[in-house]
């Protein structure tokens, strides 16, 4: 049995926009929050992974806390980096090649939609130039399928994101604090129907890291580590619904979040059931619907009747996005995925104040969806 | 009559006037492709040939693009002349479902299901004229 490794140190830079910051200075604000919240120096740090999408190499942090020598790992692995990030660092302790690690990212995007360029991603020019190279267009085909497939109402939409900004008015370093009415998402402008504005989350600024260290020393420095009991990336198969496909195949196949979902539950030990709070990738509302039932919390149509009756609030059986999630906090990509595993983190250590979950929660769970079809699950145990 | 300038000539192959979209077949497995593509995802073989992925289909689901989007799509429009364009998947004879771009793109008039048909569009005006990209429309039949 492979040993066990421990979250030692949390950091996080609000998300949002911070004009007079860039990207990698909000990186080095979480990376240094960081390894004081684990009570070790960056001289002790002996392996780093890091990735921004927008905002530089990550490796550049080491002109702000220091050139130690350490190696230095930059991941670009989309959505999934700071996934990507964690499982590389848990590896490390793992196989002994470091006591110490560090997980970090952060970002700045620009406004407005992400304008990715199609051969980047091995597409042909007039998928982009044509315009059907969007985000926010898969999201919403998706979505449209799959209410079709199983009877989601625009209901569950608004909902999702009413539950996404309620939770964020309770959490002093989301984005968007304000709650919203049910009307006010419901009319909001179409984006990409049947997804509206305010059921789209925003690129953002912001960073996060974490240090990690073998579970057995973990309580030297830190009175709650946090042990990762699973961390997996799976990409896509042949056949899944994926972003950026011009064309999709005849026979469908599951999507690499529920390949992902079922490595990470048989590495814990533990199921679906077992989960006490939740991060589920909501780039938009629909999409954290979808996830539900694809990560196995909920049979694929039963989400509207969660939804409604509750089930998902911080006081529910499911508690889903406590710190109002991509929509209420943005996405800053490089970032994101670990501000999923702090706020797990910051629930299990019974930290989270007014947005903390009830009762004694033990595990948590994180997941993230990216382009061109990557997800990153951990599981996460007090 | 002449056939009008496309984004993508690769794309479209003619029968008289009706354009259908070329993609090619696995010779292994044979799974259906467009693009075309020169390997196979599916069973990882390399020899393809051209395939006619026909130019009838149904929707399979779709959505409406409700803002100007950034470069690099070049329809010339800026966010006053924007005019939103329906855009879908259309399951073909095949089973493949294409992504496209739609004719129609008001919601009351669309519906997973329809019956469609290959078309071809102008979305953008250069010094040489019109340039084309297919579309489907709404069809008697599928
Ligand atoms: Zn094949």
């Amino acid at each position: 049995m492979a040993q066990d490794v421990a979250i030692i140190g949390i950091g996080l830079h609000p998300f949002g926009r911070h004009d007079t910051l860039t990207g990698r200075a909000q990186g080095a604000i979480a990376l240094r929050a960081a390894l004081k919240d684990a009570g070790i120096g960056w001289e002790s740090v002996g392996i780093a992974y890091g990735g921004s999408h927008d905002a530089g190499n990550a490796d550049a942090l080491c002109n702000d806390l220091g050139l130690t020598g350490l190696p230095f790992i930059n991941v670009a692995n989309g959505c999934a980096t700071g996934g990507s990030a964690l499982a590389s660092a848990v590896a490390a302790i793992r196989s002994g090649s470091a006591e110490f690690a560090v997980a970090v990212g952060f970002d700045k995007h620009p406004r407005g939609a992400f304008n990715p360029h199609p051969r980047d991603w091995g597409l042909p020019d007039w998928y982009g130039e044509t315009g059907l190279m969007l985000t926010t267009q898969f999201f919403a085909l998706k979505t449209r399928r799959y209410m079709h497939e199983h009877g989601i109402t625009e209901d569950a939409l608004v909902r999702v994101a009413q539950r996404a900004f309620r939770n964020g008015a309770l959490n002093p370093q989301a984005w968007r604090r304000r709650e919203m009415s049910y009307a006010e998402i419901a009319e909001s402008m179409p984006v990409n129907l049947p997804l509206r504005q305010y059921m789209f989350c925003n690129p953002a600024e912001g960073g996060a890291a974490l240090v990690l260290c073998p579970a057995e020393i973990a309580k030297r420095y830190h009175p709650k580590p946090i042990i990762v009991k699973a961390a997996v990336v799976r990409t896509r198969h042949h056949g899944s619904f994926e972003v950026f496909s011009p064309a999709l195949a005849a026979q469908q196949a599951p999507a690499p979040t529920v390949t992902a979902s079922r490595a990470a539950f048989e590495q814990a030990g533990v199921g679906a059931r077992d989960i006490d709070v939740l991060q589920l990738q909501d780039t938009d509302s629909g999409s954290e619907i979808i996830h539900m039932a694809e990560n196995g919390f909920c049979e694929h149509g039963e989400q509207e009747r969660l939804l409604r009756d509750g089930e998902t609030e911080i006081g529910g059986r499911l508690p889903i996005n406590t710190d109002g999630g991509c929509l209420a906090n943005g996405e800053p990509i490089g970032a994101s995925g670990l501000r999923q595993v702090i706020e797990i983190c910051t629930q299990l250590r019974q930290e989270a104040g007014a947005r903390q979950v009830p009762g004694d929660p033990r595990l948590g769970y994180t997941h993230v969806y990216g382009a061109p079809g990557v997800s990153g699950v951990t599981i996460l145990q007090r | 009559m002449p056939h009008p300038v496309l984004a993508s000539p690769d794309l479209i192959r003619f029968e008289g006037d009706t354009p259908h979209l070329v993609g090619s077949r696995c010779d292994e497995c044979g799974e259906v492709y467009f693009p075309a593509t020169d390997s196979c995802t599916r069973c990882t073989a390399t020899r393809m040939s051209p395939h006619d992925v026909g130019h009838r289909g149904t929707l399979w689901s779709w959505t409406i693009q409700g803002f100007l989007p950034k470069a690099p799509y070049n329809s010339g429009e800026t966010p006053e002349t924007f005019r939103p364009y329906g855009v879908g998947y259309v399951e073909m004879a095949s089973g493949i479902k294409v992504e496209s771009r739609l004719t129609v793109a008001d919601e009351t008039q669309l519906q997973i299901g329809m019956p469609l048909e290959l078309t071809l569009i102008p979305y953008r005006t250069t010094g040489e004229g019109e340039v084309f990209t297919f579309a489907f429309r709404p069809s008697a039949s599928a």
